[in-house]
């Protein structure tokens, strides 16, 4: 593979996926901490709400230490470089949230949908064009569809006004062959100057294989974690990803020994357990899970003593999508009662 | 003379073909007209073989009738950008109004809830809020008829057949007036309500999950029996309305499970979201015709 004086921009998840892994407990002084040595690394893009995006606060995706609002107004004013993205699901969060991220200075919107669902996203992504800001369409579960219906799907954010639309790993299900096949039509058939990102998990331990193959299908901007602080196995590992592009002479502006040391200085530490490949995170991408997912079957497992692997399995024949965390203590409650445990 | 108060169906889709179809079967409804705009639409043509009065003009096309019809409700199943022309021209016709749209001009009417009052009241404009706040407010409601409720939150999952391009144009909309009426109608002090859609096939029924804080320590027994109560309400005229689990109590946490499945009248059975909006609307002008008839209202005089 050649990737000889690509550039990328690299987009980093710690504070916003990360907040999954930390069940939305990040406190401000750590926010502030993680972003600024971010932006002295030289990260471009770093984003910033609760794990679920903007308005996710609530009793079924769990309440964050502090509000979107509290978070951006804290990082955003400390940023030198980096600029600041929100992340927004429709059916969770509304255009009042977006135009209150937009008042933070957030710069980029990323309007995420499931990836045959890009119909609802409409108004904010029609939004968030119309004031100006880098706007996304964000592409969730698309292992679930081929690639055509990717690429119609993303043809409706575009004409929405989306200057940017993402092939969503949320699952971590991928494999490399199917990157290049999604990214590669999506390249073929949207206006050039769409951008095209991706954004993986390491369920399968293919975060970085399955980058590297987006940017060799025509991807500009890849996300990823420092230290993979993420939901499931964590995103991409953003240090790992810098020191293989720095390899292949890609060019992504971040500076590695100074991402490394985030990494291991800042993130590691905080980390409540370490973020590894553990058999319910393999299962996630094995299964084709949505990767937040998984703390919620950790802990329907030890509350209700069905196994987390089991549960996952079960959500994935059953189809689910992204947001649909309250049907794993309902799913464990009713596996309970079928083995006579309830 | 019959009981029965006489109909308007506004809208000839899937949600108002569906409330025809129910409405065939009440005692106390008589559909009379079916509304449309477009002469070609298969819902008028449905609506005429099925012996229906039908208007291509829209409400206009029918105010001439509505005194010699002795038309007394009118269902909008149309778009908030007419319900409140519609409405109002109904309105001074003494028509009674059940909005089915977004619009909510009128207070929101979830009929094991607040039904009565209204109908007491006799509120010529009624709104049926959204299908999540049909299927998941009796339960809040459940709760904080116990003991009060400092937040209550619903997440209503629904097939991605089942969403129509007006939702999906506006889905903001399902999520503000949900939450507000999870508030006014369940009586949480605050509310919030999200909405996902799924796409799996063969489609999903609607699952509908509610979480409640309670101020105080949830009072077990008393909650368990008031929501086991709401659920048969609810069955009156949804009787696809299930419990699935819980209630769940984790400190001042309560939460239920709810599936919705509908009768599979005109919209098919996966779609009890659309079900209990039309079974609701029913319900809510019946409930009107019950206490006409037993002249504890007094319908708009007519000479």
């Amino acid at each position: 593979m050649n990737l000889k004086g690509q550039k990328v921009t690299l987009h980093d998840m710690s504070l916003r996926d990360g907040m999954h892994a930390k069940q939305h407990q990040i406190s401000l002084e750590q926010m502030i901490a993680v972003a600024t040595g971010l932006d002295d690394a030289g990260m471009p893009l770093i984003e910033v709400t609760h794990g679920d995006g903007l308005g996710g606060a609530s009793l079924n995706y769990g309440f964050p230490a502090h509000a979107d609002e509290e978070y951006l107004n804290a990082v955003v004013p400390k940023m030198k470089n980096a600029k600041i993205s929100a992340l927004l699901l429709p059916g969770i969060g509304t255009l009042d949230h977006l135009k209150m991220a937009k008042d933070c200075g957030v710069t980029t919107i990323r309007v995420a949908t499931h990836c045959t669902e890009a119909d609802v996203s409409e108004q904010h992504i029609g939004m968030a064009a119309k004031m100006g800001m880098d706007t996304v369409g964000f592409l969730m579960m698309a292992h679930m569809v081929s690639a055509e219906k990717v690429l119609e799907q993303a043809k409706l954010m575009q004409s929405y006004g989306a200057n940017c639309i993402y092939c969503t790993d949320s699952a971590g299900y991928m494999l490399p062959d199917e990157v290049t096949e999604k990214l590669g039509l999506l390249r073929a058939e949207l206006n050039p100057n769409v951008e095209l990102g991706f954004h993986g998990h390491h369920n399968l331990a293919m975060g970085i294989a399955n980058s590297l193959a987006a940017i060799e299908a025509g991807a500009s901007r890849i996300d990823g974690s420092v230290a993979g602080l993420g939901a499931g196995a964590g995103n991409t590992p953003l240090e790992v990803l810098v020191a293989v592009l720095d390899r292949m002479d890609a060019v992504s502006g971040v500076d590695l020994y100074k991402i490394m040391d985030v990494a291991e200085d800042l993130i590691v530490p905080l980390m409540d357990s370490p973020i590894r490949l553990d058999r319910d995170a393999l299962t996630l991408g094995y299964a084709g899970v949505y990767s937040s997912f998984l703390l919620f079957a950790k802990r329907a497992e030890a509350k209700y003593g069905i196994s987390a692997r089991d549960i996952l399995v079960e959500l994935g024949r059953r189809g689910t999508v992204g947001g649909q965390e309250d049907m794993i203590e309902d799913l464990a409650l009713t596996m309970a009662k079928a083995k006579g445990i309830l | 003379m019959s009981k029965k108060l006489k109909a308007v169906i506004i809208g000839p889709g899937n949600i108002g073909t569906d409330l025809l179809m129910k409405m065939m079967r009440s005692e106390w409804i008589e559909p009379v007209w079916m509304v449309g705009i477009d002469p070609e639409s298969e819902g008028l043509k449905r609506a005429k073989e099925m012996g229906m009065k039908v208007s291509i003009t829209g409400v206009d096309g029918m105010l001439e009738h509505v005194v010699e019809d002795d038309i007394r409700v009118a269902f909008d199943a149309t778009s908030a950008y007419v319900h409140a022309d519609n409405s109002r021209k109904l309105n001074e016709l003494g028509v009674i109004m059940i909005d089915l749209t977004p619009a909510a001009i009128g207070p929101f009417c979830v009929p094991p809830v607040n039904l009565q009052d209204h109908a007491k009241n006799l509120e010529m404009n009624v709104n049926m809020v959204t299908c999540g706040g049909q299927a998941t407010i009796p339960m809040v409601a459940a709760v904080s008829r116990v003991q009060p409720v400092e937040y209550g939150e619903i997440v209503a999952t629904v097939s991605s057949r089942s969403v129509g391009p007006g939702t999906r144009q506006n889905i903001d909309e399902f999520t503000r007036t949900t939450s507000g009426a999870v508030e006014k109608v369940g009586g949480a002090k605050k509310g919030k309500a999200i909405i996902v859609i799924n796409p799996a096939e063969p489609p999903l029924l609607m699952r509908d999950t509610v979480h409640c804080l309670t101020e105080t320590e949830p009072e077990q027994d008393a909650i368990t029996e008031s929501v086991h109560a709401m659920v048969k309400e609810v069955q009156k005229y949804v009787p696809g309305y299930r419990l699935v689990n819980g209630p769940v109590f984790d400190g001042r946490k309560v939460t239920v499970f709810m599936e919705v499945e509908g009768l599979g009248d005109f919209l098919p059975k996966y779609a009890g979201n659309l079900d209990i909006m039309t079974a609701a609307a029913l319900r809510t002008a019946e409930m009107f015709a019950e206490e006409a008839a037993n002249d504890t209202i007094t319908l708009p005089a007519r000479t």
